[in-house]
């Protein structure tokens, strides 16, 4: 394994290369996640963070949480965020105006309250003394050292977010469910349905719509080789709407066939 | 020594020059297996294949890529610039990445150096595949986003949430691995798997990782993200030439590095075929490196082969597979597997055991038994569409899909 912290509190050459190389750049990302306009640019800029971030624990010997970081947040969060943001199709840009009244009030509040909770946390961080290190944690190897801890002193905190993870993914499940009116059928049981009714003239499926050379569209019905309209070839709802041509109009009569 | 304490070991200019064979070796490969691949379907199409340009056709692939790089490179209007260019990127970087971690040699004298040809050896190093292959998915994803058309869009929503449901099965499928191994590392992986392939104790898992390796690149009969059929090219409608050589060529450096993963977790990676151990110290070790590529390549050969015989399944019944046959699956195989390992580690008795293995199989005859859901499924559909018997004489309608198939 990459050993990269070779003494504790001090960064070693590669180590530091790699912190002042990423550290801009992810700082750079999480600004221009704030400032671009596209929804999806946001995203992506959001999801470069989460690697480097993910690279910062892997180079401090948290090889387990890095990887996981990226399986995690860039591989299932982020990939949702995306999945949703193409769905809804948010990419032109957001709108700048005031929809719900009071609402910059409230954001600037929790900004600040926010922002007071991270300085706070920031300031605590140690400057040149010697940390708590992963050597020891380590020491029996990283994933082991975590399996340990997350399934003897904290395996109840485990299980009850795991419990509360499982509810929530229950709950959005029953909220975007919708109760079918009836059950639906696949190809295959419409198929065996139609061998087994009394007729066996549709068995082979409804006939195509258009007339052949004159109108093949799909609102004029095909005509069957008596010459008279298959109203079965034409969608139930062009019928419903109207929207049907007559295929009478293309069909050759008598007199035309004398001349 | 272990392959991780012979890495540890490499100077700087080792691990440069192991980084860099392994790059030249996968884009050899891939054009290689494009090659082989045109010709193995022809084969089995009754067809020549290319057969024009070098000795059977060898350079054909070679030649195609000068063509594709030639041509006009275009820019939808409507795309997202910067996304665009950037999405074949990230594709074909991740899966090269995937490579660090894979063990293709054991032991083996580089340039009057002892080391293993393994870039890195990460102590999660089978997470780590995973982490990189859910990064590639990205290149999918922004690719169908930021053409800016509808078809390349639907292919890319199609393909991402493919390659997310059939990494679920695939990393399932692996938990199985890590039981039994007790690590994530590759090369301990292999190292385990010195007596028994984990391919023949752990049967399941490997099918399971198996299809839904398949069903992870995006290859036939998966490959939804790019029917033709319904989505002319699915997320590459929009890219020509260099970019779309990018996404080509990702594809089947993808192919050949979940083999490589198949091959490493459950084939028993470089080591030699059983009964034929003598063969890993031929040529000071590096005939290792012929073991390993000959797996791979037989792992490329069933893609290929699925290609020429499958035809491609459709949507629903395909996330259907993956969701509900798959994944609980492979959920209940890793209960038994942890609770068989269990019993193995507190030498229970060999009746105990049996007993365990009779009563799960008694259990799962229980439930299919009961819930015959697709008999249940025709009968309704056919009382809903009034059922009358024709009053001339019909075949009778068989009932099982085998006494169908044998008419």
């Amino acid at each position: 394994m990459i050993n990269l912290a070779l003494d504790i509190g001090t960064t070693a050459g590669p180590e530091s290369v790699l912190f002042y190389f990423l550290a801009p750049l992810s700082i750079l990302a999480s600004i221009g996640m704030l400032l671009v306009k596209k929804a999806v640019h946001s995203a992506l800029l959001l999801a470069w963070v989460m690697i480097s971030l993910a690279i910062f624990y892997i180079a401090q010997d948290a090889l387990f949480l890095g990887i996981v970081q990226i399986v995690v947040y860039t591989g299932a969060v982020m990939m949702l965020f995306l999945f949703i943001l193409m769905l809804v199709g948010v990419d032109t840009s957001d709108s700048l105006d005031e929809n719900i009244k009071g609402l910059r009030p409230i954001a600037i509040t929790a900004a600040i309250g926010f922002g007071g909770l991270l300085t706070s946390l920031i300031s605590r961080a140690t400057f040149g003394r010697p940390t708590a290190v992963f050597i020891d944690a380590n020491s029996a190897g990283n994933a082991n050292g975590i399996a340990e801890l997350l399934f003897t002193k904290y395996v109840f905190a485990f299980e009850v977010v795991s419990a509360l993870l499982i509810t929530a993914a229950l709950g959005a499940m029953v909220l975007a469910h919708s109760q079918k009116s009836r059950s639906k059928f696949a190809q295959r049981d419409l198929s065996i349905a139609r061998f087994r009714k009394g007729e066996l003239k549709d068995a082979a499926g409804l006939p195509g719509p258009g007339v052949y050379a004159l109108h093949n569209a799909v609102d004029v019905p095909a005509l069957l080789p008596t010459g008279e309209a298959a109203p079965s070839s034409i969608s139930a709802v062009l019928q419903a709407r109207g929207d049907i041509i007559e295929s009478s109009k293309f069909q050759l009569h008598a007199e035309e066939e004398e001349k | 020594m272990s392959n991780a304490e012979l890495i540890g070991q490499d100077p700087g200019w080792v691990i440069a020059l192991k980084g860099v064979i392994i790059f030249a070796a996968c884009v050899f490969l891939t054009i290689m297996s494009v090659w082989g691949e045109r010709r193995i379907v022809a084969r089995m199409q009754q067809r020549s294949g290319p057969n024009r340009v070098g000795k059977f056709g060898l350079l054909q692939a070679l030649v195609d890529g000068v063509k594709l790089a030639l041509k006009e490179d275009l820019i939808p209007k409507t795309a997202d610039r910067i996304v665009f260019v950037l999405a074949p990127i990230i594709s074909t970087t991740a899966c090269f990445m995937a490579f660090a971690v894979i063990p293709l040699t054991g032991e083996v004298n580089f340039f009057g150096h002892q080391t293993a040809m393994q870039l890195t050896d990460l102590s999660v190093g089978v997470l780590y595949v995973l982490a990189i292959a859910s990064v590639g998915v990205y290149g999918i994803v922004l690719a169908g986003w930021s053409s800016g058309s509808t078809y390349p869009l639907l292919g890319g929503l199609r393909s991402s949430a493919q390659v997310i449901s059939y990494e679920v099965a695939m990393g399932l499928s692996l938990v199985a691995v890590f039981i039994y191994s007790g690590s994530m590392s590759t090369s301990e992986i292999v190292a385990a798997q010195d007596r028994w392939w984990y391919a023949v104790i752990l049967f399941p898992s490997f099918i399971i990782y198996a299809i839904s390796m398949v069903g992870e690149t995006n290859r036939a009969p998966f490959d939804l993200a790019e029917a033709e059929g319904e989505l002319v090219g699915g997320f590459h409608t929009e890219y020509s030439s260099l970019k779309f050589a990018l996404f080509f060529l990702s594809e089947y450096v993808n192919i050949i590095a979940v083999s490589a993963l198949a091959t490493t977790l459950f084939l028993g990676g470089y080591r030699a075929l059983p009964g034929l151990g003598f063969t890993e110290q031929w040529l000071g070790g590096w005939f290792t490196l012929v073991w390993f590529f000959i797996k791979v390549l037989a792992f490329f050969f069933v893609f290929v082969w699925l290609r020429g015989t499958l035809p491609r399944l459709r949507y629903d019944q395909f996330m259907k597979f993956g969701w509900k046959v798959l994944i609980p699956f492979s959920l209940a195989w890793i209960m038994i597997v942890s609770i068989l390992r269990v019993m193995s580690q507190r030498e229970s008795s060999n009746f105990l055991v049996v007993a365990f293995i009779f009563s799960v199989a008694l259990i799962y005859i229980g439930i299919t038994s009961l819930t015959d859901r697709a008999k249940v499924k025709t009968a309704i559909a056919s009382k809903v569409i009034n059922s009358k018997e024709p009053d001339f004489p019909v075949p009778e309608i068989p009932n099982s899909r085998a006494e169908q198939l044998n008419g």
